[in-house]
């Protein structure tokens, strides 16, 4: 019978085989395949890219020397998206810390208040809450610098979806950390600072990330404050131009490189905590 | 509050002579809703004994010990550890002088739980030395210097700049030891400290524990681990359904139960050719 030959074959070669070989030519033949998943993704940007790029080119409607004039003023503006980026993201963490511990507070009153602030800053747009500290305060005889409105607005906004986070990162801690720090005879105020938060903020560290990721491409919003930020640059000077399709490209671009660098930020981060001896 | 007295409570082999007990658990009562769980139990631990509570799991042996240290607030009863009385309160559990007793009652009385609970982003000496700093107000140095001295005891000083995620359960649970004692604590309780540990891991455990009932800690020890009570054990109540059975030494209760419920656990709990009838 042939299935009887083909097996002992198969018996044969089992039998010469050497483990070793065997598991060094499976890991060598995973290699290759991750090496040809990665070529091949490789492949398909640089097509895809390549194309949109060549298409683009062949309207003829690009305007190489203007952008070569103008392409540095708009990037002067990257260092001021990033900055307001990571103000914003600083305060928002500290907004989103205070609501979360008054969404799981005890007291009604600073409960409500808690959830007030969530409800309402997540019922209303963000545009409007930066224009409404910007020209709709002033009437109150509260005047803040631009560039004070723009940070303040979006951290505030922020930090109400982060407190959500927070939230959920606080809960997530087991409740043995709190019988033991009480065991211990430590306050709640303790408990919380020393026990509980520095545990919350490693759990919540790859959502922060990406509402950072998400905050860069939001901190556009805070061109309508005068921030001469990435996309203010980009807009203003395409439409005194009437050379909005140049500018807005090159705004478009930046944004897309800083979340893919900031991207890869985050999963150095992530890999950093997963390897950390630290085990929550 | 009422005076009454654990019948079955002597002063252990090791009690200073003319001591009064140290722990005081008056006619304790515990519900959860309509669950009566504990039903008046009275016990009094003399200084330097150590007390073993067994019984089924749901059988309030844990409950019991939670209410010592207030982590579970009891319904009816007192509490008194080394002098300070507090009486159940729950109708004010939250009242600002009531929490403060209870915080005075746990410096008194160290627990060390189940499940370890040690700080994970904390490195050994820091779970240590964090309550004591913090809570106790003992200087830095100090507070390392018995938190070393502490570590020694239970063999675990190469572990000191270790995080808690690379040890094994077993020394995790000689950190959480090291961490009660590290307090300075007058008693020792202990939830089922074994209870979580892979049984190669239960041995190393149980010495330390052994040595410092030796040695003159006073404990309370809630545990299925019988040869631990049968060798370090003063007395061993055995609670059954939120109320004492049979208490008595080691080798009355383990060796000659006299109510048939203790048997029957026994029984379950060692396997029928262990227990005489």
């Amino acid at each position: 019978m042939a299935g009887a030959i083909g097996s002992q074959d198969a018996l044969d070669r089992l039998r010469l085989a050497n483990p070793a070989e065997i598991i060094r030519q499976v890991a060598e033949s995973r290699a290759r395949a991750r090496r040809g998943f990665r070529i091949l993704f490789v492949i398909t940007w640089l097509v895809l890219v390549g194309g949109m790029a060549t298409a683009i080119a062949l309207t003829g409607r690009v305007h190489l020397d203007f952008l070569a004039t103008w392409a540095p003023f708009i990037l002067g503006g990257v260092p001021v998206t990033i900055g307001v980026s990571i103000l914003s993201i600083v305060f928002a963490t500290m907004f989103a810390v205070v609501g979360a511990l008054g969404r799981l507070s005890t007291h009604a009153p600073v409960y409500a208040v808690a959830t007030l602030y969530v409800s309402m800053v997540r019922g209303t747009p963000l545009i409007v809450q930066i224009i409404f500290v910007y020209l709709a305060l002033p009437q109150f005889g509260i005047v803040l610098d631009p560039f004070v409105c723009g940070v303040f607005a979006l951290a505030f906004n922020y930090g109400a979806y982060m407190t959500e986070i927070f939230r959920a990162g606080i809960q997530a801690i087991p409740r043995g950390q709190l019988e033991a720090a009480s065991a211990l005879a430590m306050t709640d105020r303790m408990t919380m600072q020393r026990i509980i938060l520095p545990q919350a903020i490693r759990i919540v560290i790859p959502a922060i990330g990406n509402e950072f990721i998400a905050m860069i491409k939001d901190s556009a919003l805070v061109s309508y404050v005068t921030i001469q930020e990435t996309f203010w640059r980009a807009s203003t000077t395409g439409s005194r131009y009437f050379r909005s399709f140049e500018t807005l490209l090159v705004a478009a671009i930046i944004y897309w490189l800083l979340t893919i660098l900031f991207s890869l930020v985050q999963e150095r981060i992530e890999r950093r905590l997963r390897e950390s001896e630290v085990r929550l | 509050m009422s005076d009454v007295r654990d019948p079955f409570a002597r002063p252990g082999a090791l009690t200073p002579a003319g001591a009064a007990p140290i722990v005081r658990v008056g006619d304790l009562q515990k519900f959860y809703g309509a669950n009566h769980v504990l039903k008046g139990v009275t016990l009094e631990v003399y200084p330097r004994e150590t007390i073993c509570l067994i019984g089924k799991s749901g059988s309030g042996k844990s409950t019991l010990l939670r209410c010592i240290n207030f982590l579970e607030e009891p319904t009816v009863g007192s509490i008194e550890v080394d002098g300070l009385r507090v009486g159940a309160d729950p109708r004010h559990a939250r009242n600002a002088e009531h929490r403060e007793q209870i915080r005075q009652i746990r410096l008194r009385a160290q627990m060390v739980f189940q499940e370890f609970n040690l700080f994970p982003h904390l490195r050994v000496i820091e779970n240590l030395i964090e309550a004591p700093i913090r809570v106790k107000g003992v200087p830095r140095d100090q507070a390392i210097a018995t938190a070393e001295k502490y570590l020694d005891k239970v063999g675990l000083s190469d572990k000191r700049d270790e995080y808690p995620g690379r040890l094994s359960g077993g020394q995790k649970q000689r950190v959480a030891i090291a961490r009660a004692l590290t307090m300075e604590p007058k008693v020792l309780l202990f939830d089922e400290p074994t209870s979580a540990l892979d049984p190669t891991l239960v041995g190393e455990v149980l010495n330390v524990m052994e040595e410092l009932a030796h040695e003159g800690a006073t404990m309370i020890v809630v545990t299925h681990e019988m040869a631990f009570a049968r060798e370090a054990a003063d007395r061993v109540y055995f609670i059954e359904d939120g109320t004492f059975v049979e208490v008595g030494q080691p080798d009355e209760v383990l060796g000659h139960p006299k109510d048939p419920r203790t048997r029957e656990f026994l029984a379950r709990t060692l396997g029928e050719a262990h227990v005489p009838a």
